[in-house]
């Protein structure tokens, strides 16, 4: 008898458990995904009743997701188009959650310095217009290195990814080459190379080829400890990609109110080139307002406590200035 | 085994018998010679000690079977349906000309899927070449030639192969195959076979030639598993007839196992072009994923799985999302016309009794 009892009273705690939980759901990109199942643990810790699930589905299923309303919220490494904005039945905020940056990476026979790339070289390689490793333009930006007469072989994702989103959304920026044969995209006809899939695809093709180059996402090539070449910025300084330097790109930047903004090739002196924002996807007039409410209370942690979790995790955290603008968007979102 | 006598009407046993010692009938066949009247006069004392309404059972029994293969052809036609459905942007826009057009480009959004059905095809096509002669090999040894004790040990093996995830190969492809063919395999072939232009152009090690071998190293378990079966099934009294007739050890097993066991090794073949086909990870692995058609097998190639796996996620336009559908009926269309032309071959080996295929 006391053993049912008390087998009851257990049961009936845990419903009682299970129906005052609050369950998000959240779909998207995959470049996040470490800082957001982190943030959405650590969210779950200090508000017992609140569970963030996140599935990373990829930028591309997260925006139809959000559009069609079938997520609570979404996320993605490209900002939404005009036309999917326009297609959308759900009206979505950018709010930026991290930043990311993208680094050239490369196996050259015999050359262990850190190879340092102007972007007409760097749009050259991709285009297939510089060829060999010993080409004059390439030996120019590095003074006292010398090159192999090496065939470049060029390694892209063969993976639709945000990574080549903002790699052609940064060639397409400094080369009229780029915009005009190849365009921007999560997946693009590319000239010439081999494609890898994912970026170990492309990190384990670039050490297996010699002569090879290629790009992967900065927080790859720190965590696993891959040298990678030094770009040079619009302020014609040579800049190695760091968690700061990803930083200083979205400091210079003007950032439009609703936070659609390609941070490629920024003006700032010490920015990183090749860097972008990663984005939530947030219904600003949720159907359900008791998710919105806590949502918005989850966005406001993540851009207090919540960034200073990011670079543990070698993701780069927003400029101040950024975060401020995101809070002042967050608290006009519909009041629920 | 089929057992394709009909219970209430046993074939004369003698005709049968005759028949098969001149004709060597199919493997099928093969089971009635065993005392034929038998299962009659059993199912007879059955049937007689049951009362008749066990017919109702019998009946529900035979609806409920029907209604199970009736849903294979529902399920594939729903397959068709949404295919064809959800790519119906793509198939407006395009038309037929997605089939032979070269070009992918998202960005512009144009798109033609010819590199694809030709880089599947022909990576199916290289892995049956170099995996059916091993995988016939492989089982000849197993059946015929192997020790008692070794058999089981060979089979465990080939049968091991064949649980090995795909991403496994896929890393080994990578970080084992590509090497080495880029260091000595390409070089030699480019020296020795070059002139037939299959063999020349960079040597990446990732390609159209590395994706091949992979995926004749997967595709071998399959075959080599199902030709053994069938061999093993052959009776014992062909092998000892056709010794009896003078024949040396190849001949028993060219003209007494092989001969008998053909429609089975077809059927093997099949079964392994399917999985080849429709192979996607370790492939896109190795393959180098450019949509484009070489002859040489040192370039790279995509094929139709790959590029689906691979972009699916991430494509936002509509109607880069119905091209990619489009690609998934496309290799559908293709599975079907090859496994047509398979069953072909496998008439034109019977002589033209498709009954006997079956």
């Amino acid at each position: 008898m006391n053993r049912a009892l008390r087998l009851f009273i257990c049961i009936a705690v845990l419903a009682t458990c299970a129906f005052a939980q609050t369950t998000l759901n959240g779909a998207g990109a995959t470049f996040p995904y470490p800082i957001y199942s982190k943030w959405f643990n650590e969210y779950h810790n200090l508000h017992s009743d609140i569970q963030i699930n996140y599935q990373s589905i990829g930028s591309g299923g997260g925006i139809r997701q959000v559009q069609a309303g079938t997520v609570d919220f979404g996320a993605t490494d490209g900002p939404m188009s005009d036309e999917q904005i326009s297609q959308s039945k759900v009206k979505v905020l950018h709010v930026p959650a991290v930043l990311g940056a993208v680094v050239p990476a490369y196996n050259i026979p015999g050359v262990n310095a850190e190879v340092k790339f102007t972007p007409d070289v760097l749009a050259d390689i991709f285009l297939g217009k510089i060829t060999s490793w010993n080409d004059a333009r390439i030996a120019k930006a590095n003074p006292g290195v010398n090159f192999p007469n090496q065939t470049i072989t060029v390694v892209h994702r063969s993976d639709g990814s945000g990574t080549t989103y903002i790699f052609t959304d940064y060639l397409s920026k400094v080369s009229p080459d780029w915009q005009n044969v190849v365009g921007k995209g999560t997946s693009v006809k590319w000239p010439i190379g081999l494609g890898g899939k994912g970026n170990e695809g492309v990190a384990g093709s670039i050490r297996q080829l010699p002569g090879s180059v290629g790009y992967i996402e900065l927080i790859y090539a720190l965590q696993n400890k891959i040298p990678f070449g030094i770009v040079q910025n619009s302020s014609k300084n040579f800049i190695k990609a760091s968690l700061d330097s990803t930083t200083a790109a979205a400091v210079g930047v003007k950032v439009p109110d609703d936070f659609r903004v390609s941070i490629t090739n920024p003006p700032g002196k010490n920015a990183y080139p090749i860097a972008s924002f990663t984005w939530l996807l947030v219904p600003t007039n949720p159907a359900d307002a008791k998710k919105g409410k806590i949502l918005k209370d989850f966005l406001f942690w993540m851009l207090d406590s919540g960034q200073g979790m990011v670079e543990a995790l070698s993701y780069a955290p927003l400029p101040k200035e950024v975060m401020e603008k995101e809070k002042a968007a967050i608290a006009k979102m519909v009041k629920p | 085994m089929p057992d394709n006598v009909d219970p209430m009407n046993p074939p004369e046993p003698l005709g049968k018998l005759q028949r098969s010692v001149t004709a060597m009938p199919p493997l099928a066949q093969m089971d009635q010679t065993r005392k034929p009247g038998q299962g009659s006069a059993v199912l007879q004392k059955i049937r007689s000690s049951q009362p008749r309404s066990s017919r109702i059972p019998d009946a529900t029994f035979r609806v409920l079977i029907a209604l199970t293969a009736v849903s294979v052809f529902v399920v594939v036609l729903l397959v068709v349906w949404e295919l064809i459905d959800k790519s119906r942007l793509s198939l407006h826009q395009f038309g037929i000309s997605f089939f032979y057009g070269h070009d992918w480009d998202p960005v512009n959004g144009n798109f033609g899927a010819m590199p694809f059905i030709y880089g599947t095809l022909v990576s199916s096509f290289l892995a049956l070449l170099l995996s059916v002669p091993l995988s016939i090999g492989v089982a000849v040894y197993i059946t015929e030639m192997c020790p008692i004790r070794l058999r089981a040990i060979l089979s465990f093996l080939v049968e091991l192969l064949a649980a090995i995830p795909s991403v496994i190969y896929g890393l080994w492809g990578i970080f084992v195959l590509a090497p080495l063919l880029r260091e000595y395999v390409e070089p030699f072939l480019a020296r020795t076979l070059g002139w037939t232009g299959f063999f020349t152009g960079p040597m990446y090690g990732l390609g159209m030639l590395a994706a091949g071998i992979i995926m004749a190293i997967m595709v071998v378990p399959v075959i080599a598993s199902i030709t053994r079966e069938v061999m093993t099934a052959v009776p014992q009294n062909q092998r000892e007839a056709v010794l009896a007739l003078g024949a040396t050890r190849w001949e028993m097993i060219r003209m007494g196992v092989l001969r008998n066991a053909r429609i089975g090794i077809v059927g093997g073949i099949i079964l392994g072009l399917g999985r080849a086909l429709g192979e996607t990870m370790a492939v896109t692995m190795v393959i180098g994923n450019r949509p484009e058609v070489a002859k040489s097998l040192f370039a790279p190639g995509y094929t139709m799985a790959s590029v689906i796996a691979n972009e699916f996620t991430e494509a936002t336009g509509d109607l880069y999302l119905s091209a990619l559908v489009e690609i998934g009926l496309a290799l559908f269309i293709v599975t079907l016309i090859v496994n047509a032309l398979a069953r072909l071959l496998v008439w034109s080996i019977t002589g033209g009794t498709p009954r006997a295929s079956a």
